[in-house]
């Protein structure tokens, strides 16, 4: 055998080293390319994306406005020019179940923003100062969560009168328990971890190691959680519509626009129809994203 | 184990005094009496009525004679029916929501269980993948809307069942399956997750090794751990189901306690809003509770320093 000196040249020439080694991805850039594979998130996002911009442009483009009677037109079947139909009094059904998105939307946002807000405190407080402190306030979570919410959210809406901000209230002040244990579950476990010991080494405050460091590493779960939390607020919203505890006339959520619908079912079935789709749809796509963000941001699932 | 149940049964009762206590302030926070919306009372009628209900006493002694009677259990009468009390509305009309709610939940558990076993055993087939979207669809599509797409198809097109009213099984069916839905779609998916988790564990495999039969090994060893999750989702079923309960009951015309409750809300029946929802309260406090002091006895595994695992 013979060795010369063109033997001990690198078998690897740059360039080729390159294509070896996977493009290093940051966690977040792994986590959408994970999320991106899975089908039926994608076809989550998009819907919910196109909800939320037919909400925003789509009662600017009609001509007429949501409370808009005609007693000429009243419980018009679907046509060319309503194209879902009109309700009793001739309003037409394609606008109101617009401007239902923006009402139903919002109210899911708004109540879930609540939670994050109240939960991510309370939970990071807990979480973060540990010891007797955190188990006095996981006691009183604990001792909440035994309270049927739906029933107090209930008695809430009697107590404070039907509306708009009263539900955002209702909803912010009742749910923000899970999130508060979700967080307070991650900042225990990742308080030992080292970079927040390096972060204390330099002389870091307390708020800054929460803020900066702490809860961005928690975004994963927290994220999860929201999308899950913005459908169980519509749902909850209809629910309310149904009893009669929802947002006042003339203004209409999908929950009450499903809930006119029941009444005139055997009549005018269309009416019940479209708003029950669009609640439906906007369920089931927060649903598809939250189990998708699920499968792509925790760590737990990754196999 | 004794202390982690007397923690818990301590507990529970603590959350049902700060249950009722915020309850009944809550109610007599509202502005207005209960009668101030009754347009032509008189103000001397009206003045005798409040008398007769001992609105005029001091908030503090109101509340320390609601105590003392719930502690009788006696929820006191109805504001808005002459004559009528808290206590005989629920003893009409819950035996009616009781039997629609264990039908309910016998009907959830029957399906939801081998379908998630199913689902799971079938990991990434056709079969898990129906299941999953069944699954998705009955936690997507709200009660009211099934409802009235049931009555819709099964009582209006086909005629087959009957839409409303309450009197034997078939009135049952309908709303038994709307109320259904949502939790048979929660045990399937439980199911199948803790059955994967199972599956996935070494004594499966010893079992395999040791050469028992497929089936033993199912039902023997992976059913049966993975059910234990399960279990934890009584408490939550039950309260799903009875919330469920306000609107299936009202759409079906069911006089059960959830249409009473919703009729109450509609009418400001301030006493009966309080004592229904006392009621279910501790009928869902007593079934947390319950679940609580049971799952140590199924698992084995589990701590007891009064806190469940993360």
């Amino acid at each position: 055998m013979q060795l010369n000196n063109h033997s001990f040249e690198p078998i690897l020439q740059k360039g080729t080293l390159a294509t070896l080694a996977r493009p290093s991805a940051t966690f977040r850039q792994a986590a959408w390319r994970r999320l991106k594979k899975n089908k039926l998130a994608m076809i989550g996002l998009c819907t919910i994306l196109l909800i939320f911009l037919l909400a925003l442009i789509g009662p600017l483009l009609s001509s007429g406005s949501y409370s808009d009677q005609n007693l000429m037109q009243t419980n018009k079947p679907p046509s060319a020019e309503h194209w879902f139909g009109t309700d009793n009094l001739g309003r037409d059904l394609f606008i109101r179940v617009l401007y239902g998105a923006r009402i139903s939307l919002s109210i899911g946002v708004v109540a879930s923003f609540l939670n994050l807000t109240i939960g991510v405190f309370y939970g990071g407080i807990a979480g973060f100062l540990g010891g007797r402190v955190d188990r006095v306030m996981m006691n009183i979570v604990d001792i909440l969560y035994g309270i049927p919410v739906l029933l107090y959210v209930i008695l809430l809406m009697v107590v404070l009168q039907p509306g708009l901000t009263n539900i955002f209230i209702a909803l912010g002040i009742a749910y923000w328990l899970n999130m508060a244990r979700i967080v307070r579950g991650q900042i225990l476990s990742l308080k030992e971890q080292e970079y927040v010991i390096a972060a204390q080494t330099i002389g870091a405050s307390n708020w800054r190691i929460l803020v900066h460091h702490l809860l961005p590493n928690s975004m994963g779960p927290i994220i999860i959680t929201m999308t899950l939390a913005i459908p169980e607020a519509i749902f909850t919203e209809a629910f309310l519509s149904f009893i009669g505890l929802g947002v006042a006339a003339p203004m209409a959520s999908w929950g009450v626009l499903a809930s006119e619908g029941i009444t005139s079912l055997r009549s005018y079935p269309f009416q019940l129809f479209f708003p029950a789709m669009a609640i439906s749809i906007t369920m089931l796509a927060f649903n598809f994203l939250g189990d998708g963000l699920r499968d792509a941001l925790d760590p737990r699932v990754r196999r | 184990m004794l202390r982690y149940m007397l923690n818990r049964t301590f507990n529970s009762l603590l959350v049902l005094l700060a249950i009722i206590t915020i309850t009944f302030f809550l109610m007599h926070a509202i502005p207005g009496g209960p009668f101030t919306s009754e347009k032509n009372i008189p103000a001397a009628v009206l003045k005798n009525i409040e008398e007769r209900y001992r609105l005029h006493d001091p908030l503090w002694k109101q509340y320390i004679d609601y105590m003392g009677n719930l502690i009788r259990f006696d929820l006191g009468p109805s504001f808005k029916y002459a004559g009528r009390t808290v206590n005989e509305l629920i003893r009409e009309s819950f035996p009616i929501s009781l039997q629609l709610g264990v039908f309910s939940i016998g009907l959830s558990v029957i399906i939801g269980i081998p379908a998630g076993a199913i689902a799971a055993l079938r990991q990434n087939k056709w079969q898990d993948y129906t299941t999953m979207i069944f699954a998705t669809l009955g936690v997507s599509v709200p009660s009211f809307v099934l409802a009235t797409l049931l009555i819709y198809v099964f009582a209006i097109k086909l005629a087959l069942l009957p839409a409303a009213m309450w009197g034997g099984f078939t009135y049952a069916i309908l709303p038994a399956i709307a109320l259904a839905a949502q939790p048979t779609a929660f045990i399937a998916r439980l199911t199948r997750s803790s059955m994967l988790e199972v599956l996935a564990q070494d004594y499966i495999k010893t079992a395999r090794a040791k050469g028992l039969s497929q089936s033993v090994i199912l039902y023997r060893h992976a059913l049966k751990n993975a059910l234990i999750p399960v279990v934890t989702y009584i408490g939550p079923m039950s309260a799903s189901i009875l919330t469920g309960s306000f609107i299936i009951e009202t759409i079906f015309a069911i006089p059960g306690l959830g249409r009473h409750f919703v009729t109450s809300i509609y009418n400001r029946d301030y006493t009966v809003i309080l004592g229904v929802t006392i009621f279910y309260s501790v009928l869902i406090i007593g079934l947390n509770l319950f679940v609580d002091l049971i799952y140590p006895l199924l698992n084995p595994r589990i701590k007891f320093d009064g806190k469940q695992g993360e």
